[in-house]
């Protein structure tokens, strides 16, 4: 049997993208944007803090990290969890030799389980942003809007001041967007689709969507893809200089990048990862700040071509 | 099945009171070597094959039997032109497979802990009775051979069941290698004993960096002298463990080996400042010397959640 006619069908094919959450405008064909203070480019740095239970369920997959070896896997649990105990630290303490501040993207369980780490977080004045109820919490289609709600309310609750958003897995339902906005969340890091903050709509008024990228993620690029923790750094240093470099043609741009605490915070990674923020601290022309102030740099300085 | 498995009390690293090891030294280092013994029939569990490929597996099988024949005694001579001992991750069998390996190490007076009997049965599925005879089974044959009492545990293949950790403590075990949380020691929440969790490591185990992450020497090299450089400069605050576990079916390769010796001459070239031990040393300065510190810290400091391993508070 073939397959329906429908299926021969293609209801949203137009120009631009496929959906309404925003216009596109290729990148050649806008007008350059400008940095308050006059940098040419903008860094920001995600920490993600996250919960592994020795149960995970996989709805609807297994997050990436979670265990992997038979119940009860101790040898996964307790790698993941050194992160939130002595890894993240150890970030903590570099980003303060570099005199950087990061955004901390905290699940809930986190936030409940660890109140000394949520201390230090904040009294080193670094963003907190919310990041799910735990790695056992992804959105997705398969849950309800008043499942996906709660689970948004709990972060809500848990993390009070935050902002800034990123899904557990970078992962979304289609709805999830929409009750990030009326959870009053203004800033979205689970899409990469553009290299400035991107006005993202939503049925409760717009969201400011800024490119993580996943390409330079210390998950994929050291466990995953198994490199060097000096060619990883390389790679985020190249990526900040290209920015900078290339004001001249496109004008400012941002990018972001991940410091997971139980992969960057090992102690043989630790001399590459002092490297890098010292690096990029010292950069000319290189503005490092959280996630939640990018779009704010951004939109101060003139038109915003759309 | 619980979320967490409630074995040890949140530490934050940051602010712990200082640790000093003997002498004052900053660095507890140790090395692991694991001599293990691979069936070459080995029966099926239920939750894991033994051999991916079903038996037998000639060229995992005979890799490991040349580790034993061939690669410890190397890896054995290099310790000794460094004055360093190791602590021995021991299948328990291989005392009768291979008793003139278990008589040169204790002749240099090497510490022996138990890995189970075979790294090819699997702690998955025994209750508490079985796991406790394999533990029986360890420190009877380990006494009867050299006469030592072993201290350490770290459950074969990394396979455990919820009794592991209370099993070892009852026996009057003094650490487990078991848990990857930390850089420092720490009680573990057991219901009877004084169990410690000893700083073993994966990220620089020669498996990992070798059959998983496919590193070549030369970046393992660095890779060990790094993390031991790291780990120093922050045992000035608090004294930092650092192990290095190793396989001799791997890191004792003929294209292995000299690089892996150009980071233990790094190691040894610190040893004003690094206390070169065994595992069942620092767990017993810890217990010792620390374990009340460590506990009024967390008290103080840390998240007490009360109940034991895998019994939380009501």
């Amino acid at each position: 049997m073939p397959l329906p006619n429908d299926y021969l069908t293609y209801p949203h094919r137009r120009h631009g993208v496929d959906h309404d959450r925003f216009a596109w405008t290729p990148d050649t064909q806008r007008a350059p944007l400008e940095l308050t203070g006059g940098k040419k480019a903008v860094a920001f740095i995600i920490v993600p803090l996250e919960f592994f239970p020795l149960d995970p369920p996989a709805e609807p997959f297994k997050h990436p990290g979670a265990m992997k070896t038979p119940y009860p896997d101790l040898r996964h649990y307790t790698t993941r969890d050194y992160g939130n105990r002595v890894g993240v630290f150890r970030l903590l303490k570099f980003l303060d030799a570099a005199g950087l501040k990061a955004t901390f993207a905290v699940n809930a369980e986190v936030a409940e389980r660890y109140p000394p780490l949520m201390a230090a977080i904040r009294e080193a004045g670094h963003e907190v942003a919310a990041h799910g109820v735990s790695t056992a919490h992804i959105h997705h289609e398969g849950l309800s809007e008043a499942e996906e709600t709660a689970l948004i309310g709990r972060c809500r609750a848990v993390l009070p001041e935050a902002t800034s958003w990123l899904s557990p897995a970078r992962n979304e339902s289609y709805r999830t967007p929409d009750l990030l906005a009326a959870a009053g969340y203004t800033t979205l890091l689970d899409w990469e689709a553009d290299q400035r903050p991107l006005s993202f709509a939503t049925e409760n008024g717009p969201l400011t969507a800024l490119p993580l990228m996943h390409e330079l993620s210390d998950f994929k690029l050291m466990v995953d893809n198994r490199q060097q923790a000096d060619v990883w750094a390389d790679q985020i240093i190249e990526a900040a200089r290209f920015h900078v470099v290339d004001h001249a043609r496109a004008g400012a741009q941002c990018f972001g990048f991940t410091l997971t605490p139980y992969v960057a915070g090992q102690p043989f990674r630790a001399a590459s990862v002092k490297r890098l923020l010292n690096t990029l601290s010292a950069m000319d022309g290189l503005e490092v700040c959280p996630a939640g102030e990018v779009a704010g740099l951004f939109a101060q300085a003139g038109p915003q071509a759309d | 099945m619980v979320s967490d498995p409630n074995l040890y009390d949140y530490w934050p690293y940051a602010g712990r009171p200082q640790i000093r090891w003997p002498g004052s030294k900053k660095l507890a280092f140790w090395i692991a070597p694991n001599i293990e013994y691979y069936e070459f029939a080995p029966p099926p569990n239920p939750k894991r094959q033994p051999w991916p490929r079903g038996n037998p597996d000639i060229q995992s099988y005979t890799q490991r039997l040349w580790g034993n024949t061939v690669g410890h005694w190397r890896l054995m001579e290099l310790l000794d032109r460094h004055g360093m001992r190791g602590s021995i991750s021991l299948s328990i069998g291989l005392i009768d497979h291979h008793p003139e390996i278990i008589e040169a190490c204790a002749a240099r007076d090497w510490e022996f802990f138990s890995h189970g009997i075979y790294n090819t049965r699997y702690s998955y599925g025994m209750d508490a009775a079985q796991e406790r005879a394999v533990i029986e089974d360890s420190i009877r044959s380990v006494e009867a051979a050299t006469g030592q009492r072993i201290r350490g545990y770290l459950a074969p293949a990394l396979t455990h069941t919820e009794d592991t950790l209370d099993l070892i403590a009852d026996m009057d075990f003094w650490y487990t290698c078991d848990l990857f949380q930390d850089d420092q020691p720490q009680q573990i929440k057991t219901k009877t004993g004084k169990l410690v969790s000893m700083p073993y490591s994966l990220e620089v185990n020669d498996v990992i960096t070798y059959s998983v992450m496919g590193y070549d020497p030369f970046q393992y090299a660095d890779i060990l002298k790094r993390h031991f450089d790291q780990l120093l400069e922050e045992g000035e605050d608090s004294g930092t463990v650092m192990c290095i576990p190793l396989h001799a079916y791997l890191v004792s390769q003929p294209h292995r080996l000299r690089a892996f010796e150009d980071a233990l001459k790094h190691v040894a070239a610190h040893s004003d400042d690094v206390w070169i031990t065994t595992g069942r040393e620092i767990a017993a300065h810890f217990r010792e010397n620390y374990w009340e510190t460590a506990s009024a810290d967390i008290a103080a400091r840390g998240v007490v959640t009360g109940g034991t391993g895998f019994a939380p508070a009501e």
